[in-house]
């Protein structure tokens, strides 16, 4: 543990984006602290510019806060990206495993299954999901699984293979150990970084479809997100540019910072890879 | 067996591997029908106010809505291969004419996106790979990063605001000023000034990826032995450069321009509900609105067969452009 953390702080940008997420997610989790009232409540004179009537970043027509809404709508940006990705990495390890593992007929039908999922539109596939599961938190997280996992499934798929062969594995198939063991307790373990990696460029890729779905309206309507407030902001581009701002800083900072510490994992986990270049 | 009769088979081969993922998707986009709650019954009952069941009923009976479901999967198929998508009771249209209407602007914002955006891509990321180590290369890394981090639509709002409100130069949205009857060169002109904010805003994300893509590809290339082969007989650094690395690195980039057709058909629905650009995009988030299901399906199934299409066109492109891959 101590070794990979000092191979993950050679990294300096990666340690930029780690601070970064930290302080996201501090904010997140203070959010009720911070600002205890209801996101969406009048709190003030609207399209207050940001710095005056007590508004740090200005309010909307609907004289709410947009920095109460960008704190609130931290935990939901952080919430939906976590859980949609850790759903989509659970399909494609299932998907992944089983092809990779088995082979043959199995194998082939499930790889097509993957390739159609992978052909499709994620965007328009994840609006059309929404809109017919009707917008909420749950339909959201469903569409952004749903458009996701192919990746992860050609990941795992491609390591079992080359896992299976090898010598631990038919160790363990003479000592007779069951197939689910040998794939859940051995080969799975040894795939686990390439894995992590992915998943946490995954993670910032879903707030990016997280804020996209909500910026057209398709997000839950009772929960404050980043997406929702530039949506709701964009009328009033004009007379009061600071409400769509804001939240789009917010969003590209998290995406950024989640990005760079994907990165830094690649480098820390994979230090061969690293050397090569 | 020569080489045109090999690539002519080859395509027939990847034709008839795509017409399996069409069908997977159509039966995709029936069973999502079927999920949502009422049918084109319901809808017709509430745009005419009120209908009597036994109106109703008769109406399910008359479009085939009270078949058993496989039945009714094949009447959609049937429908489909006809091109028949069904019917826009908002929009008052067959949906396959509508789409065929707004299919133009989007194929125009869409060239001119990839256009850009690999244009450009190649273009940095063989100077940040030229320039290997020094504030170049950060500096095109660091756009590449920010660009690849940012929201579409943030950054189309935030180029309303700065190059329409605040410098007036570019118009705030839509595809031509309608008002004005341009005609001929008037009309080109007017439209391309109209098509300015929207592609730049839809390349940034494909160009910061070909940009990444471009580099890594040139360094890679850089590595291997012929350039070695290069050096020894004296070649220029520069001709190295642009006649031997540049040739071998573009292929990748050129695969990758249409793997990424489908995300780029997702963002052209965000930049054109910012941009108020009346092409499919604009179209699939009005049907949002309108709850016009028919409609928004047909615009997925479109974009899908799209995506295939341009797969299959860049697999033939690149077999033609690197003799070493087998066509057979």
């Amino acid at each position: 543990m101590l070794a990979f953390w000092h191979r993950y702080k050679r990294n300096r940008s990666a340690v930029f984006g780690l601070v970064v997420i930290v302080l996201v997610v501090l904010m997140a989790a203070t959010a009720d602290f911070l600002y205890p009232f209801d996101p969406f409540r009048l709190a003030g004179k609207p399209l207050s510019a940001p710095g005056t009537n007590g508004f740090l970043l200005g309010s909307d027509s609907l004289g709410r806060d947009v920095a109460a809404g960008i704190v609130h709508g931290a935990k939901t940006s952080l919430l939906i990206g976590l859980i949609a990705t850790l759903v989509a990495v659970f399909i494609g390890i299932l998907f992944g495993a089983l092809s990779g593992y088995y082979g043959g007929q199995l194998d082939n039908m499930l790889m097509r299954i993957t390739e159609i999922f992978q052909t499709i539109p994620s965007f328009i596939f994840a609006i059309l999901l929404v809109a017919i599961l009707k917008p909420s938190i749950y339909s959201v997280v469903i569409a952004i699984s749903v458009v996701s996992w192919p990746g992860v499934a050609r990941l795992v798929r491609g390591e079992f293979l080359s896992l299976k062969s090898r010598e631990f594995v038919q160790a363990c198939h003479t000592l007779g150990m069951s197939d689910l063991r040998i794939m859940l307790r051995e080969i799975l373990p040894n795939c686990l970084s390439p894995i992590i990696v992915i998943g946490s460029l995954m993670v910032a890729t879903a707030i990016l479809i997280e804020s996209g779905l909500s910026f057209l309206g398709l997000g839950d309507p009772n929960i404050m997100s980043w997406g929702f407030q530039i949506g709701a902001g964009r009328t009033m581009l004009r007379s009061a540019w600071w409400v769509c701002t804001f939240p789009g800083v917010a969003i590209l900072i998290t995406v950024l910072a989640i990005n760079l510490v994907g990165e830094g994992l690649n480098d820390a986990l994979n230090p061969r890879l690293r050397e090569r270049n | 067996m020569t080489r045109s009769s090999k690539i002519f088979r080859f395509v027939l081969k990847r034709l008839l591997q795509g017409i399996p993922i069409i069908l997977a998707i159509v039966i995709i986009n029936f069973f999502l029908l079927n999920m949502a709650d009422g049918d084109a019954v319901d809808v017709l009952a509430g745009e005419a106010g009120s209908a009597t069941p036994e109106y109703m009923a008769e109406l399910r009976a008359k479009f085939g809505l009270d078949q058993p479901l496989p039945v009714q999967l094949l009447v959609y198929l049937k429908n489909v291969v006809v091109l028949d998508l069904g019917y826009s009771f908002r929009h008052d249209m067959p949906v396959s004419e509508l789409i065929v209407d707004r299919f133009w602007p989007t194929a125009l914002l869409m060239v001119s996106t990839i256009l850009l955006a690999v244009g450009f891509g190649i273009l940095l990321g063989l100077l940040a790979a030229m320039r290997l180590n020094t504030w170049k290369d950060a500096v095109i890394t660091v756009f590449a990063l920010i660009t690849y981090a940012t929201p579409l639509f943030w950054v189309g709002l935030m180029m309303i605001v700065v190059f329409s409100l605040n410098l007036g130069w570019f118009p705030t949205s839509g595809m031509e000023n309608v008002a004005a009857f341009y005609e001929g060169w008037d009309r080109v002109k007017d439209i391309a000034v109209h098509l300015v904010l929207p592609t730049i805003t839809l390349s940034l994300f494909y160009l910061a990826l070909y940009t990444r893509m471009m580099r890594a590809s040139m360094l890679e290339q850089y590595g291997q032995d012929y350039v070695i082969t290069a050096r020894a007989k004296g070649l220029t650094e520069r001709r190295i450069t642009f006649v031997h690395v540049l040739r071998n690195a573009l292929l990748p980039v050129v695969t990758m321009a249409g793997v990424q057709v489908g995300a780029l058909i997702g963002g052209s629905v965000i930049v054109e509900s910012v941009f108020a650009w009346p092409g499919l995009g604009m179209l699939a988030f009005e049907s949002l609105f309108a709850r016009d299901l028919n409609l928004l399906l047909g615009i997925f199934l479109l974009s899908s067969v799209l995506v295939i299409v341009v797969n299959l066109i860049v697999d033939i492109i690149y077999s033609l452009l690197d003799p070493r891959i087998e066509v057979s």
